[in-house]
């Protein structure tokens, strides 16, 4: 027994058999709703395949999510109640990371979907259209920690006196002028982070928004050049509204994203500097202070953040089936 | 319909065999290391080799767990280390270490998965550990043993409420400054033996060599999610050569505010070197430029000759690129940070403290042996390590700096104080404390204000 539960190989064996049973069990199960006739068929079959995922749902999402909620109101050990002390002490002394937050959730959509937006027009039915594409949408398929470790080499800042290596402070040398502390001088040091995130999501929302602009009908398009419409009265008026569909899931997806985005403050600045964001300070009272009240506080705080555009954003989508 | 779901399921079980056999493939050459070392030694037959370990008794057929922080090729090293133990005496020792062990081991433990001990790199949680009653005290003889191969100060940090329950395996020091000799060869300058010295040797270099790129110190605070901590410990070795080990057991243990008039001097004295922009930061920038360095980096600059001075502990050594000599007569070595006078000599130290959660026989006779001079030895032979073991032998030491550690440790005059952010509450230790220092030498706020700010979050 002591192979399955203490060495590393036992572990795994042991949890892909446990795997494989269950799939079995459920497998036969399904076998023998199979046999059954009549109306508690679909009602047994339903219950067969869907009650797993209904179950892992219950167990892995809304167990937590209540759970949180309820370790919100409780102290640092969850043993004693004390009401909404965590919630005051965030609004008390997690002010600057609320802030930040906020200046992320609207700065982050805005700038990737504006220039995904740009972008996507300007290289629309050129020639070079996929490399352009291509080349945006590499950013995408790096993650947010190694986008902060190449970002932070760009912003690198040596004194005036030495040789800059960072690639943004060299050409600004170069230029004449003096280096720039892109990371340490606040309030900027965060717009700069931000940048970091636009650079990853401008490619997601130029993909979308390129295959909305193509699926526009061209008899729209096509009957207001015939009244006369210029470039700038085409975008605004047929493109824009035609696309606003897509435009509000791109929005609203990268805004979820970035209201849970906190590994480019940890790698980039640490949090320092002011630059510290909800999900930031989340990680740290509940993994390296050990603090379940406050830390599950600032959960919830997030979560009802992304509610109200999780909903938007549903029921955005349905509106786009509908249309379809 | 029966057989084609049949058939299905047949088919995807074969599938995850399939699967399972690949991971399984993968997950051994992870582990391979480990299995090697006990497959390689004897093979469980006792031999004549076995005389040294037969006090401890045999136990064949037990299996002691381990959970550590202790990973890669030193993890590999440590389970080099008890081979022979485990062969000779017939326990089977697990040794499963993992790079997030401190949040893992309260899941494990409050789970009652508790292993059967745990190496802990911070003292700090052995008291989480107390409080919830999880922790055995040391068995008599591994007791016996930790009382005869340590010193005091190395003992108080494994006790709670004067009970022992851990044990220091290996440890380093923190008050080194690194230097080049080479440099100071041909410069002709003297390892400064007290603080003042030390000055005026700054004063000095500042003088031959200060421009705007070479200083005569380099620091660096940044260190990703930790930024802040290298700050802290230079603080902590001022507060031992300014206030003294007594007032820092006081401000560690919280009996002083930690705005107390002798920390914010200790800070001011950091701030002496640290805000000094005729003393830092070599090869990087000015004084704020620490806050966004990261510390290896910084001590780096002393082989590039931009500075001459760099405070690290003694693990510095792993971060210098391969190749460098190392050494008294090298390109780069250490000397004690000094403190005001040549006879005062505290000494910042921090090390892992291994700790049992069972007090069966094989447990305790396994802590018993790595208690013990011999095992000591026998680790630090197979290199990268040093035993504050008072028994350890310095000339098995792997390296010029480990035996220059050692040498520290086995010290009479030396008075040993842990890293303090590590015994502080982790919202202090792990976080305002290096942030509140961070802002310090970003030049946000006054030595005053920072330490005022600390003491705040003090739960």
């Amino acid at each position: 027994m002591g192979f399955f539960l203490y060495s590393k190989n036992g572990q795994l064996i042991l949890a892909v058999l446990a795997f494989l049973a269950v799939l079995a069990a459920l497998l036969l199960l399904a076998t023998a709703v199979d046999r059954v006739r009549g109306r508690k068929q679909t009602f047994l079959m339903a219950a067969v395949f869907g009650g797993p995922a209904l179950l892992l749902l219950a167990v892995g999402l809304i167990y937590p999510a209540i759970r949180t909620m309820w370790m919100s109101f409780m102290d640092k050990r969850s043993d004693e109640f004390v009401g909404f002390d965590n919630y005051a002490y965030l609004f008390h002394d997690g002010l600057q990371a609320l802030g930040n937050s906020l200046l992320w959730v609207v700065l982050v959509p805005l700038g990737s979907t504006v220039i995904g937006l740009v972008y996507s027009v300007l290289i629309d039915k050129s020639r070079f259209e996929k490399v352009a594409k291509s080349l945006l949408f590499l950013p995408m398929a790096i993650s947010f920690v190694g986008a902060g470790i190449i970002w932070k080499f760009v912003y690198e800042y040596r004194g005036a006196a030495q040789d800059q290596i960072g690639l943004l402070n060299a050409l600004i040398t170069q230029l004449g002028f003096e280096p720039v502390r892109f990371l340490q001088d606040a309030p900027w040091n965060t717009v700069f982070l931000i940048v970091v995130m636009v650079w990853i999501q401008a490619g997601f929302a130029m993909v979308v928004l390129s295959a909305a602009i193509k699926a526009v009908p061209t008899d729209i398009i096509e009957a207001a050049k015939l009244d006369g419409a210029n470039a700038w009265q085409l975008f605004t008026r047929i493109t824009i509204p035609s696309i606003r569909p897509s435009l509000v899931v791109v929005l609203t997806t990268i805004c979820i994203a970035t209201l849970k985005v906190f590994d480019i403050t940890q790698t980039m600045t640490g949090a320092e500097f002011k630059t510290q964001v909800l999900a930031n300070e989340m990680y740290d009272w509940s993994f390296t202070y050990g603090d379940n009240g406050i830390g599950s506080a600032m959960a919830v705080v997030i979560f009802l953040l992304v509610v109200p555009v999780v909903i938007y954003n549903v029921r955005q989508m349905n509106k786009n089936k509908a249309v379809r | 319909m029966t057989t084609i779901t049949m058939r299905r399921a047949g088919a995807s079980i074969a599938g995850g065999l399939v699967a399972v056999l690949a991971l399984a493939g993968c997950a051994g050459d992870d582990l391979g290391g480990g299995s090697g070392d006990k497959g390689g030694t004897g093979g469980g037959e006792p031999s004549a080799d076995c005389a040294p370990y037969e006090d401890y008794g045999t136990f064949d057929g037990e299996t002691v767990t381990i959970s550590s922080t202790i990973e890669g090729t030193e993890g590999e090293m440590l389970e080099q280390s008890w081979a022979d133990f485990a062969n000779c005496t017939g326990i089977t020792i697990e040794h499963n270490p993992s790079n997030d062990f401190e949040s893992q081991i309260f899941v494990q433990v409050e789970g009652g998965n508790a292993p059967d001990l745990a190496i802990f790199p911070q003292p700090g949680l052995l008291g989480r550990m107390v409080e919830g009653d999880y922790l055995k005290p040391l068995g008599d003889d591994a007791l016996a043993a930790a009382q005869a191969n340590y010193g005091e100060d190395w003992l108080s940090y494994g006790q709670i409420d004067g009970t022992q329950y851990g044990i220091p395996i290996q440890g380093s020091a923190k008050s080194f400054v690194w230097y080049s000799p080479s440099v100071f060869e041909e410069n002709g300058y003297e390892i400064p033996t007290t603080w003042d010295e030390m000055m005026a040797l700054t004063d000095q270099i500042s003088a031959d060599h200060g421009s705007d790129s070479v200083k005569p110190w380099c620091s660096g605070i940044e260190s990703g999610g930790a930024t802040g901590w290298p700050a802290t410990d230079f603080m902590e070795d001022m507060v031992l050569r300014e206030a003294g080990p007594d007032v820092y057991d006081q401000w560690v243990s919280h009996e002083i505010p930690f705005d107390d008039p002798q920390i914010v001097a200790s800070l001011e004295r950091a701030g002496s070197i640290l805000q000094n922009e005729d003393y830092v930061n070599g090869g990087i920038g000015d004084s704020r430029s620490i806050a966004t360095t990261p510390w290896a980096d910084a001590g780096l600059q002393v082989l590039d000759g931009n500075c001459f001075l760099f405070r690290a502990a003694s693990f510095f050594e792993a971060q210098l690129p391969e190749g460098t000599n190392v050494g008294p007569d090298g390109d780069i070595f250490a000397f004690y940070l000094p403190a005001d006078t040549a006879d005062e000599k505290p000494l910042l130290i921090a090390g892992d403290y291994l700790a049992p959660f069972s007090d069966s026989p094989a447990v305790q006779a396994f802590e018993a042996y790595m208690a013990s001079p011999e095992w000591a030895n026998t680790r630090m032979e197979i290199g990268g390590m040093v035993s504050p073991n008072s028994g350890a032998d310095a000339t098995k030491a792997s390296s010029d700096v480990l035996r220059l550690t050692i040498d520290l440790f086995q010290d009479e005059d030396a008075t040993a104080r842990f890293d303090g952010s590590d015994l502080m509450p982790s919202q202090v230790g792990a976080g305002s404390f290096w942030s509140e220092l961070t802002n310090w030498i970003d030049g946000q706020e006054s030595a005053e204000e920072a330490l005022a700010k600390v003491e705040s979050s003090w739960p």
